[in-house]
Order: C-alpha cells, then sequence, then structure tokens
C-alpha cells in the first residue's frame, strides 16, 4: 500500500465520520422540526393554523369523481348504509356541475363542508355538538350530537348529512352513528399527525388521478403553498355574498 | 258589576267518556309505536331524507306549539286587556296551551335522531342556538302558564293573577318569536331568511290556537250538556275573523316581499304556480281552506250565526294550519339550494333540483300521537281540574248585554 494510498483511506474514513457525525447532529432536529409542526396529541388545536384548501375547478375534469371515492374509502361512508334509499345515504363530499344557461360554460367541481369561519352550523347547534376547532375545522362531536337536524337546515352548502339507519363494519379512524350528524373533517386525523404536510383523501385521490386539482394548507402561515396560491391565483368562495369565510377556495368558478 | 263565575271539574264519566279516552290512548299508542320503530331501525323507515331533513313530524310538532302560544290567547285578553267576556274561558284557555305544548314537544322530542340522549340537551348549552333558547322557553312557559292557573284557581291567590297572566302574555310573545325565528333567521334556504316571519307565527298561532280552543270549548260544553250563549260565540268567531284576516295579510307581505326581489323569484315560481303539490297545498289548503273558507263562513250574515258552521271554519283553520306547515317547512326544504345564483347545477345528489318526499305512515302516526297526547291531557284536566265554567249564557258572559 503506498503513502498516497494510505491517505486516502484516511481522508475517506474522516469524511465518513463527519458525514455520520453531521447526520447524528441534524437529524434529530430534522425530525423534531416535523414533529413539531405536526403538533403532539396532548396539544390542542391552535388557531395559529386555519386549515383549508384550494381546489382548482380548471384541472378538474366532469366525469371524474376520484374525490368522492377516495373520501368514501379513507372515511367508510356510502357503501354501509344497506337500508337507506340514495336520497338518504351520506355525502361527505360530491361532484356538482355548474352550467352558465346564457353562455352554456359548464365545469365540474367537488363540494364538501366548506370549513366556514362563521358557520351557521355552529350558530344553530342546541347542545355544541357541531363545532369548529381553533384551527378552523369544522366537525361534529358525535356523542353529544341529539340528531335534531338544525345544522343540516342552517347549512347553505347540503354538506352534512345524517345517519338513517344502524352502521356495521365501520372503520375505528371515522366512526359514525344512526341517529347523528357527520360531514367531511378534512380528513382530521391526517392534520393532526403529518400537520402542514397532510393530504386529504380526497386531494390524494384526485393527485393520483393526475388531475392535482385539490390543494391542502395552511391559510394562515403567509409561507405555505396554499398562502402563495391564493395570493397569486386569488379564489373564489361558493356564495361569497354569504360572508362565512370559507376554508375551502375556489379557481375557475 | 260582573256575574260571578263557576267553574266545575266534569262529573259524567259514562261510556262516552270512557270512549273518549281509550280512543285518544289509541292515538298515542300509535304514535309510541311509530317512535319506536323509527329510533329502534333509524329515520331511513320514514321518508325523510338528507334533502328533506324535517318531515311530517315537524309539520304537527310546530303546528301545535304554535298554536299552544296562540291557545293562551283567549285567558291573556282578559288578565291583560281586561275584556271580561273571555274570563270564563281563561282556565281553559291556559291549561290548552299547556297540553298543546306537551303534545308538540313529545313529537319534536321522539322524531330527533337519537332522542335518548335528551338529558344532553339539558346538561350542554350553545346559546347562540333557537333551539337551547327554546329549551328554556318552552318549560319557562309550562311554568309561568302553571303559576298563573294555580292564581286563578287558588282563592288566596287570585288578587295577583293578573300579574303572573301578563309575563304569562310577554313569555308567550317571545316562545312564538323564537319558533318563526327558527325558519325567519335561517340563511342557507330561499324561503326562508325573513325578518316577517317571527311575526307571522305570532299572527299565526292566534288563529290556530284560538280555533282549537273553539272546538274543545264547543265540544266539551255540549257533551257535558252545559250551555253556551250567543254572546261567547259571537265574540270567539269574529276574534278568529280577525286572526284569519291577519295571517293572510302576513302571508301576502310575505310573498309580495319575495316577489318584488328578483333573487327569489325561483322559490316564489315554486310555491305559488309550479310546485305539484306544494302549490296545491298553499292555494287550495292554507288559502281557499285556511283562509277564504272560514272568513266568508264567520263574516256570513246567517252563516256566521250557525254553531255548525262556527265550528267548520275553526276545523278549517287548522287543517289550513297543517297546510301552511307543510308548505313552509317541507316546501322550503323541497326547493334546491342556490349554490350558484344565475347557474343551472346538477349532481348525483339532487342538487338543482326539487327534493322528492312522501310522508311515512310512521311520521303521521307520530304526529297524531302528539294530537292524542295534547287531547288527552286537555280531557282530563277538565274531568279533574276546575277549569270549565258550569255556564257560558250571555247571563254569565256579559251582564252588560242582556
Amino acid at each position: 500500500m503506498t503513502d498516497q494510498n494510505r491517505f486516502e483511506e484516511a481522508r475517506r474514513r474522516f469524511l465518513k465520520g463527519a458525514a455520520g457525525a453531521a447526520t447524528l447532529a441534524i437529524a434529530p432536529g430534522v425530525i423534531l422540526h416535523q414533529v413539531a409542526r405536526a403538533r403532539p396529541a396532548s396539544q390542542p388545536a391552535s388557531s395559529e393554523n386555519r386549515w383549508g384548501m384550494l381546489i382548482d375547478t380548471t384541472k378538474c375534469s366532469s366525469g371524474c369523481d376520484a374525490c368522492v371515492r377516495g373520501c368514501q374509502e379513507y372515511n367508510g361512508w356510502g357503501d354501509n348504509e344497506v337500508h337507506s334509499d340514495a336520497a338518504q345515504k351520506a355525502h361527505w363530499i360530491r361532484k356538482v356541475e355548474v352550467r352558465n344557461r346564457q353562455t352554456g360554460y359548464t365545469h365540474s367541481l367537488p363540494v364538501m363542508c366548506q370549513h366556514c369561519k362563521y358557520p351557521p352550523c355552529v350558530d344553530v347547534c342546541p347542545t355544541g355538538a357541531s363545532m369548529k376547532r381553533d384551527d378552523g375545522i369544522v366537525l361534529v362531536d358525535k356523542h353529544i350530537c341529539i340528531g335534531c337536524r338544525y345544522c343540516m337546515m342552517a347549512c347553505p352548502y347540503k354538506a352534512r348529512s345524517f345517519v338513517h339507519e344502524e352502521l356495521h363494519d365501520q372503520l375505528p379512524t371515522a366512526p359514525r352513528g344512526k341517529g347523528t350528524v357527520e360531514a367531511c373533517t378534512l380528513c382530521v386525523q391526517r392534520v393532526d399527525k403529518d400537520g402542514p404536510e397532510a393530504v386529504p383523501a380526497c386531494a390524494e385521490a384526485c393527485a393520483a388521478e393526475g388531475h392535482n386539482a385539490i390543494l391542502f394548507g395552511d391559510m394562515n402561515d403567509p409561507n405555505s403553498k396554499l398562502s402563495k396560491a391564493l395570493e397569486k391565483y386569488g379564489g373564489t368562495q361558493i356564495r361569497e355574498d354569504l360572508g362565512l369565510d370559507l376554508g375551502v377556495r375556489y379557481l375557475g368558478i | 258589576m260582573t256575574a260571578k263565575v263557576h267553574y266545575r271539574e266534569i262529573v259524567q264519566s259514562g261510556t262516552g267518556f270512557w270512549g273518549l279516552l281509550a280512543f285518544l290512548g289509541l292515538l298515542i299508542a300509535l304514535g309510541l309505536f311509530a317512535a319506536y320503530n323509527m329510533e329502534h331501525h333509524g329515520h331511513w323507515i320514514t321518508g325523510m331524507n338528507q334533502q328533506i331533513v324535517w318531515g311530517t313530524p315537524h309539520v304537527f310538532a310546530v303546528f301545535l306549539i304554535v298554536a299552544a302560544s296562540g291557545a293562551l290567547n283567549t285567558a291573556s285578553i282578559s288578565s291583560v286587556f281586561g275584556k271580561s267576556v273571555y274570563k270564563p274561558l281563561a282556565r281553559v284557555s291556559a291549561f290548552l296551551a299547556i297540553s298543546l305544548l306537551v303534545g308538540g314537544l313529545a313529537v319534536l322530542v321522539l322524531d330527533l335522531g337519537r332522542p335518548d340522549r335528551l338529558i344532553v340537551a339539558m346538561t350542554h348549552y350553545n346559546f347562540k342556538s333557537i333551539f337551547a333558547w327554546n329549551i328554556f322557553l318552552y318549560t319557562g312557559f309550562m311554568a309561568v302558564v302553571g303559576l298563573y292557573l294555580w292564581w286563578m284557581m287558588d282563592p288566596p291567590w287570585q288578587r295577583h293573577y293578573r300579574i303572573a297572566g301578563f309575563f304569562a302574555f310577554l313569555w308567550r310573545i317571545i316562545l312564538t318569536t323564537g319558533t318563526g325565528g327558527i325558519f325567519g333567521f335561517l340563511v342557507a334556504r330561499q324561503a326562508y331568511d325573513e325578518a316577517i316571519m317571527p311575526p307571522m307565527f305570532v299572527i299565526f298561532s292566534f288563529a290556530y290556537g284560538l280555533a282549537i280552543l273553539i272546538l274543545i270549548t264547543m265540544a266539551a260544553m255540549k257533551w257535558t250538556g252545559r250551555p253556551m250563549g250567543e254572546v261567547i260565540l259571537r265574540r270567539l268567531k269574529n276574534l278568529l275573523g280577525i286572526f284569519v284576516a291577519s295571517s293572510m295579510y302576513f302571508v301576502i307581505v310575505y310573498h309580495l316581499t319575495k316577489l318584488y326581489i328578483t333573487a327569489f323569484h325561483g322559490v316564489e315560481r315554486f310555491i305559488l304556480l309550479d310546485g305539484g303539490v306544494y302549490t296545491a297545498l298553499f292555494w287550495i289548503g292554507q288559502v281557499l281552506v285556511g283562509y277564504l273558507l272560514p272568513l266568508a263562513i264567520v263574516y256570513h250574515p246567517t252563516l256566521g250565526k250557525s254553531r255548525t258552521a262556527v265550528a267548520w271554519a275553526s276545523v278549517f283553520v287548522i287543517l289550513g294550519g297543517l297546510a301552511q306547515m307543510y308548505v313552509t317547512i317541507i316546501g322550503g326544504e323541497a326547493y334546491p339550494l342556490v349554490l350558484f345564483p344565475g347557474m343551472e347545477i346538477s349532481s348525483s345528489y339532487h342538487d338543482g333540483v326539487v327534493a322528492e318526499y312522501a310522508p311515512s305512515l310512521y311520521e303521521v302516526l307520530l304526529g297524531i300521537g302528539g294530537i292524542g297526547i295534547a287531547l288527552i291531557a286537555m280531557t282530563l284536566g277538565m274531568k279533574h281540574l276546575k277549569l270549565l265554567p258550569e255556564s257560558l249564557e250571555d247571563a254569565v258572559v256579559d251582564p252588560h248585554a242582556s
């Protein structure tokens, strides 16, 4: 072994060691940073975040219902209602076709709970079961929902569903209950686990289909992809005139 | 100088009385049977769905609750506004108010998705919700009217009953304002979202409650062989006419408001022109049967003097009231939500189309069960308490008239 070779070997050992040490030093920080952004289970949801979505309807195709199927699969609704007729089955998300009567221009978009900042469903709920978390996600506490359906009368988006029958084989991640009301949760389990990196089931399914029409993120974080997209392209709310300040925004409607 | 009014329990307890109790008991049993099935199986056995979330039970429940506050009116007119003519009916009026409210609330509660969680509604409150206000308004109404009734009936307290009567009157106005507000304060639906709805419900309540009071008084007086003179009948039917005409006036203003504003032309067209069963129920049920026929009867020179005709006028007001509730509640829900004003929308989930709904037998039975509860409470009340006057002859009702 020449001197040159010995030197080369020592240099490599040093570099390996240095790289390992650097990794050891940085990795916990990187991982902890991720965890911190994802909020530990012991911490309540914070108003520092406002989770929302931007749906680009120009990328949304009329025949496609991947988002609906993705939501159904992840949250377990639609298939396990065996007695309810089509009008009675739950719908957490649906595809709506919109046509301009004068011009004939049509477009297609998914409609789900719009996670209003000022939700009428929360206003009218007698027990407080219908509630908005500090981070803007509107949910139903199924333990204190009495099934009065006042929230369904109050929702301008028909986003809420009432469970008309006993359900079996429910998903542990998305418990549902006969006689109570439910709706899109913005895939809250994923949001609580992954924070800003979360991808709701509808957005995931849309991306898998190659459309990438749904962008999830934190509207309160000016550097989030969502905030940047909203800043660049704007974004419209359905029935903006109602002043409810929606968490779901659309492009091209 | 006023003649002393004597009140007496119903002493008769023959076949007619037991037959009536059995019939009303049957209605209640059918209602409970329906409620059991709806709770056991879930609401899929009803005609209600994700579009029509409040169905026929709400038509009966809201009608009974609105009529309850209106039934108190006769007592209020005598205690608050000092019209002594109505005093002999004040006790019946107050007791009927409580009975109707209990019947209506029973239907409302038994139609909940989780009636077993009623206790939750008593322990968790969101004070921005009109339903939460109602829990206090309804129980408070029963307490205030109960107190009013007690002070009217218990001699040591009688000098105070006008105070209780005044509070009961205020309470009932607030209560029905709340009931109308359930719809009037809803921004989501085209048929609602109108400030006129709470006062309109107050006026409706005057008519519905009085119509029920007239029928119950006529039946109770007749079946117990107690005399009823022309004076009280004339006053009651004239009052009914005023309330029905006022109801019609409010309905006209409500529709004119919607008709004037272009954004509401769609829903107006639906209710007034091409809404099928809702249009028919509006024109034939609410307007013809509920307003025009009773008005024609009570102000007709000869029919207005006939007891049978006045009874029919009251029946028509009640049927018209049920039609009005059906059009308001179910018609208001059946018209599609406007997500994109000016656009046509469609989906696999009934967007942009009129919602389909056919009431199921369970819903109707539950509603009728509520009527059974109200009437059995009233029957037992008149049987065991000194509610019904021994006589409603002209000399008793209005000594100055003769």
